[in-house]
């Protein structure tokens, strides 16, 4: 029974991407600010409530903050506690601060011996897996759970594609979100706007209300998608989907995964 | 000494700006009882048909700092006003920018031979004046024009909590 608990936990942790999973989420003490060198923190959390630590933390090592300039900023005093992980960032640069933690890996089971084992990594480590092994089950996931802060002014050097996975480019920008008004987004798989991506999209502060209120979404021939904020909050917006673009071939399908928290501001 | 300079000074102003447009603004700032005072950030601006700034009047924001940081820090409080036109301010704006002011109704008067007025197109245009208070709240209020006037216009509009009367009379 523990055993179960604990290899679920680390399961949720480990792929916070799958459909019956929990929501993973980035939740930024504010995404519009002003000053000198101001800071922000980040936590970073599993739950099912949006936005309340009380399942797991969500993994930092994976954690990359992306600066207006476009180059990589290093979070400050991380810490990882019992139901979730928080960082500040110094934002020493004026412009917009991408936040992503970005999961891209293989999982494996396979039998060795007679044993049934696990095995995580990713395309470059998969050599490890010993080659005596029986019944080799992998799959790859590609996942991103991002928000983004905006110090003074707005740009969009951090909000250049990676073009791997799957990412959303608002047409206007994602700090600039007002109740009331439609907000566009392009969808991309792999830098490809794609149509037939299904989005939910729900409002934090569930705890206060007694159903999830979500907004459902789905990319259009185009590749897009109009969302129309009824309120002010912060909202989680998530997606995902399959193919079978694996990077090794092992592998059959790659699940890819998206989530993005947005603030809404009121008029 | 002070009392001569100053009727001279609006000697001044009264009589060189003869023939032109005169735009004047009243804010009231209005007595809240409540248990934690502290005056409020405002933006006055005008915004064209097209909800973009078209000119920055005046912004009162606390001008100095303290353990919590400078003053800039609460700009982005003026939600719109920092969306539409403060994120892309270098604060102070000289003639724009000042410091908060205290409970009361503050007249302000602007022409159309000075900087803000003086390339203003012809057009339907709306003043705005937000206020955000620490630990209070927020509003907005909105009054509409037409530029350039060919007659006098006045207008007004009723903020319930954060502003009081805001009145607008131009001069042509």
């Amino acid at each position: 029974m523990k055993r179960t608990l604990v290899l679920a936990a680390a399961l949720a942790a480990a792929l916070p991407f799958s459909a019956l999973a929990h929501k993973a989420w980035l939740l930024p003490s504010q995404t519009v600010i002003a000053g000198t060198n101001p800071w922000i923190t980040v936590d970073g959390a599993v739950s099912n409530d949006l936005f309340y630590f009380n399942h797991v933390p969500l993994r930092l090592e994976s954690v990359v903050v992306t600066a207006p300039d476009g180059s990589s900023v290093q979070p400050q005093n991380s810490a990882t506690g019992k139901f979730r992980s928080v960082f500040d960032i110094e934002l020493k640069q004026a412009g917009t601060y991408r936040i992503a933690s970005v999961n891209d890996g293989l999982f494996a089971t396979y039998e060795l011996n007679g044993e049934r084992k696990r095995w995580r990594g990713n395309a470059a480590s998969f050599g490890e897996l010993p080659k005596e092994a029986k019944n080799v089950q992998v799959s790859e996931s590609v996942g991103r759970v991002e928000t983004f802060v905006t110090n003074g002014a707005p740009n969009a050097t951090a909000l250049k594609p990676t073009n791997k996975g799957i990412e959303l480019i608002a047409v206007g920008h994602p700090n600039d979100l007002f109740a009331g008004e439609e907000a566009t987004f392009r969808v991309l798989v792999d830098g490809k706007p794609t149509a037939g991506l299904e989005f939910e999209i729900v409002r934090g502060a569930t705890r206060y209300r007694n159903a999830q209120e979500e907004i459902k979404v789905t990319s259009d021939a185009k590749g897009e998608i109009k969302v129309s904020w009824p309120e002010a909050g912060m909202y989680w917006l998530e997606t995902g989907t399959e193919d079978n673009k694996t990077s090794v071939k092992q592998a059959e399908k790659r699940r890819l995964s998206y989530v993005a928290t947005l603030e809404v501001l009121p008029q | 000494m002070r009392v001569t300079l100053t009727i001279a000074l609006s000697g001044l102003l009264a009589t060189s700006p003869a023939y032109a447009t005169t735009l004047d603004i009243n804010v009231e700032v209005p007595k809240l009882n409540v248990a934690e005072y502290h005056r409020p950030y405002v933006a006055i601006w005008l915004e064209g048909a097209d909800q973009k700034v078209a000119a920055n009047l005046s912004v009162w924001y606390q001008q100095t700092g303290n353990s919590e940081g400078h003053g800039t820090k609460w700009l982005p409080d003026l939600r719109q006003w920092w969306r539409k036109s403060g994120r892309t301010l270098e604060v102070p704006v000289d003639g724009v920018t000042g410091p908060t002011r205290p409970v009361g109704t503050h007249a302000l008067s602007f022409n159309d031979r000075q900087p803000a007025l003086k390339d203003l197109a012809p057009g339907n245009y709306t003043l705005v004046v937000e206020a955000a208070r620490e630990v209070g709240g927020r509003e907005l209020v909105k009054v509409p024009f037409s530029w350039p006037a060919k007659s006098a216009q006045n207008g007004s509009a009723q903020g319930s909590t954060e502003l009081g009367k805001v009145t607008l009379a131009i001069k042509p």
